[in-house]
């Protein structure tokens, strides 16, 4: 068995909160020691000093498969993972057909399993079609490998077909993950309103469509007692609902998605297309206040929402246009934006990054701990460097980081104690 | 008054495409009015001769799309109008990819409507003829706002430290932002009338007064413009009904004895009688220059479209 010495590392402990000097010794695919005596044999690495964290394990990823494949495929979307320090994917099933049947996510595994180099954790539809009206075979589903169960942007509008899916999902320990939107107010929106909404003549929904959404969801988990994740929180108005929830009896988790924590409404511009995402970008109030919320811990999960769109999908007049970005290679650059704000240390980034969304759906790994997967990333938080889209490898080049100067970059990446970043050279 | 620029500065702070009033700067905006002027007397140029023009409008409009007609063929240059509902839009053509077409047959403006917001800043991007906007989505109109400057300063003389009230569908209405910002560029005051569900969200924040009582909001107005209420949004989903709708915010004589007694009334057209404004007020030659709108529309137009093609 292989044995990997990671030497003279920084490592980012996020459970333990820790980030200070050490060791870390991988044996089949498996953290085996952290810190101690230096073993006698096996392969070296000189960390140089820099920080070494538990993989980044990615809540929501779109994969083009099936599909979309011109969009993203599970091959391009491991490379752009791997790049970017993202270990584990949780796709998403708002694929064409969306994913909602085990047969589908049998083949969809195998899809994985031959192409992708990083760990892929599927999530599965609720409701048949992500149409909200019947739900899908849960059980079957989860028994198939789905960790957990969400419609993605569409959110149900009939009350009690959400709730009898909560119930089922919840009594099998299933998690189900729902946008957080009230569906009938937010329909048709390409922005925030408000004054600048209104300048561009946009179609505008308020932040409050977001926290009736979630008011609708911590009811709904309250009654059931199911557990539930609320994907993405943006905005300031929808914050003392989920304090209140979570210092309640919910069962009930938040994340959030790097584009609110890094852009704000007026990055638009002049209808900027690839600055539209679901929901809209925010007014700079939220985004702060949903920063503080991250950081405080209210939010728990941060993960990219990576979208991908093709170039003909966005080349279109703002409210035609797709939504969505890709953000598997920029999560962590732009996530260290706070560390080098000076808001959040590593640990803090790497808890809402790898730690929490791992805990959530039941993973193994975003730990640095004996027993834990060898799934880690080595990167340098300081590395300036200015990102071309046409670079990125992911198929889809559809990120508002565009020529935006970021500071951090990954050096290395394994999973499963296996270098995925940099590609090993394949053998001629 | 502000001096009339000189024509390299001009050219320079027109640019290549007349988009929305938002990046007009105030001395391009008397510049375009002062030439509009000159046109309405002559009503003949050859400024645009041996040019081409190409109307492109995605979304229908009879009146705009022939004031546009005639202020090209009124200064010479061929006019061709292209009806994007039947043609390759319909076949799944892209905005831009018919723009491409378009642009390769050299025109030397484009004149474009478009249903979405931003579209005629997209499609202006990928072009390198010159390119006029004439609505786009609920964004801007801007040769709308121009024409109704241009009404406003025939008839009171100046367009600073004027009240004037704009009342209606302000919500959906590009007519209203492109007013809005012209107004106060120009240092005038502005007042939004409506029904609060038909004002946009935030719009208090580019410096207008909000009210929904059409009295208060009319007092002491030198001017009161007056929006088209679409047909769609008359029943129930925005305001309860027409009746109501007039009772409370349709322009009659009692409303206007609010505004001042040389108040001017204007309307974009087309008008819908006896809902946003009575059909007595629409016809009173004291009052209502809605017909001196259409007019100076085409003298706005050809000052707009000389401006732009031949640089000041």
């Amino acid at each position: 068995m292989t044995v990997i010495t990671f030497e003279n590392a920084r490592l980012i402990d996020p459970d333990a909160g820790t980030d200070a000097p050490g060791m870390l010794v991988v044996r089949g695919g498996v953290i085996v020691q952290v810190n101690g005596p230096r073993p006698a044999t096996g392969e070296r690495l000189d960390c140089g000093g820099l920080p070494l964290a538990p993989g980044i394990v990615d809540l929501g990823v779109k994969v083009g498969e099936p599909g979309e494949r011109h969009k993203e495929g599970f091959r391009s979307a491991g490379r752009a993972a791997a790049a970017g320090g993202v270990t584990t994917i949780v796709t998403r099933p708002d694929t064409a057909p969306a994913l909602d049947t085990p047969e589908a996510l049998v083949f969809l595994r195998s899809r994985a399993r031959d192409r992708c180099g990083v760990n892929v954790a599927p999530m599965a539809a609720l409701t048949k079609g992500r149409e909200g009206r019947e739900m899908t075979e849960i059980g079957f589903l989860r028994d198939a490998g789905a960790v957990a169960f969400t419609d993605c942007d569409r959110v149900a509008e009939d009350t009690r077909v959400l709730s009898r899916a909560l119930s089922y999902a919840g009594s099998l320990g299933a998690l189900t993950v729902a946008h957080v939107q009230e569906p009938i107010l937010s329909a048709g929106a390409a922005a925030t309103s408000g004054a600048f909404a209104t300048l561009r003549g946009l179609p505008g929904v308020s932040p409050m469509a977001e926290r009736m959404g979630l008011e609708r969801l911590i009811a709904l988990a309250e009654m059931t007692g199911a557990p539930v994740h609320a994907d993405q929180i943006t905005c300031r108005a929808a914050l003392p609902a989920l304090r209140r929830a979570k210092g309640g009896g919910a069962d009930l988790t938040a994340g959030t998605s790097i584009h609110h924590l890094c852009l704000n409404a007026l990055d638009v511009g002049p209808w900027r297309t690839f600055f539209k995402v679901k929901p809209p970008l925010r007014p700079e109030e939220d985004r702060v206040a949903v920063v503080e919320a991250l950081l405080d811990g209210t939010i728990d999960v941060l993960s990219s929402w990576h979208t991908p769109q093709d170039e003909e999908s966005k080349r279109l007049p703002f409210e035609a246009a797709a939504s969505g970005a890709v953000g598997l290679q920029t999560l962590l650059p732009a996530a260290l934006r706070l560390h080098h704000e000076g808001l959040a240390d590593l640990p803090a980034l790497f808890r809402a990054m790898s730690l929490n969304p791992a805990r959530r759906l039941g993973l193994a790994g975003g730990r640095l701990a004996e027993g834990a997967p060898a799934d880690l990333t080595l990167f340098d938080p300081d590395a300036p460097w200015r990102l071309d889209r046409w670079t990125l490898l992911s198929k889809s080049k559809n990120t508002p980081f565009d020529g935006a100067l970021l500071q951090g970059r990954v050096l290395g990446t394994w999973v499963g104690g296996a270098r995925v970043w940099p590609e090993p050279e394949r053998p001629a | 008054m502000t001096p009339p620029a000189p024509a390299p500065y001009l050219a320079a702070m027109l640019g290549k495409d007349l988009l929305g009033i938002e990046t007009l700067p105030p001395a391009a905006i008397e510049a375009i009015l002062d030439r509009a002027d000159a046109h309405a007397e002559s009503r003949h140029g050859e400024a645009l001769e041996g040019r081409t023009q190409i109307n492109m409008f995605f979304e229908n409009s009879t009146r705009t799309q022939a004031s546009f007609e005639i202020a090209g063929k009124r200064l010479g240059a061929e006019v061709m109008n292209m009806e994007m509902r039947t043609s390759s839009v319909a076949k799944g053509e892209t905005l831009i990819d018919t723009a491409l077409t378009l642009n390769a047959m050299r025109p030397d403006l484009l004149v474009v409507r478009h249903p979405h917001s931003g579209a005629v800043d997209l499609l202006a991007q990928k072009v390198d003829c010159h390119v006029l906007n004439a609505g786009d989505g609920r964004h801007e109109h801007p040769t709308q706002a121009l024409l109704d400057a241009l009404t406003i300063r025939r008839a009171k003389g100046r367009l600073h430290r004027l009240t004037v009230a704009i009342c209606g569908d302000i919500a959906h209405s590009r007519v209203a932002r492109s007013n809005i910002l012209l107004l106060g560029k120009m240092e005038s005051r502005v007042r939004l009338i409506a029904p609060p569900t038909l004002i946009p969200p935030g719009v208090a924040e580019l410096g207008v007064e909000v009210t929904d009582d059409m009295e208060r909001g009319l007092e002491g107005a030198d001017v009161v413009m007056m929006l088209r209420l679409q047909r769609e949004r008359m029943d129930g989903g925005f305001i309860p009904s027409e009746r109501e709708y007039f009772h409370r915010f349709g322009l009659d004589a009692a409303k206007l004895a609010r505004a001042k007694p040389d108040a001017i009334v204007m309307h974009p057209g087309p008008m819908n009688r006896g809902v946003e404004i009575d059909g007595v007020i629409a016809d009173d030659i004291n009052r209502s220059v809605i017909q001196t709108q259409v007019e100076m529309g085409v003298a706005v137009r050809m000052a707009a479209m000389d401006m732009l093609v031949t640089g000041g």
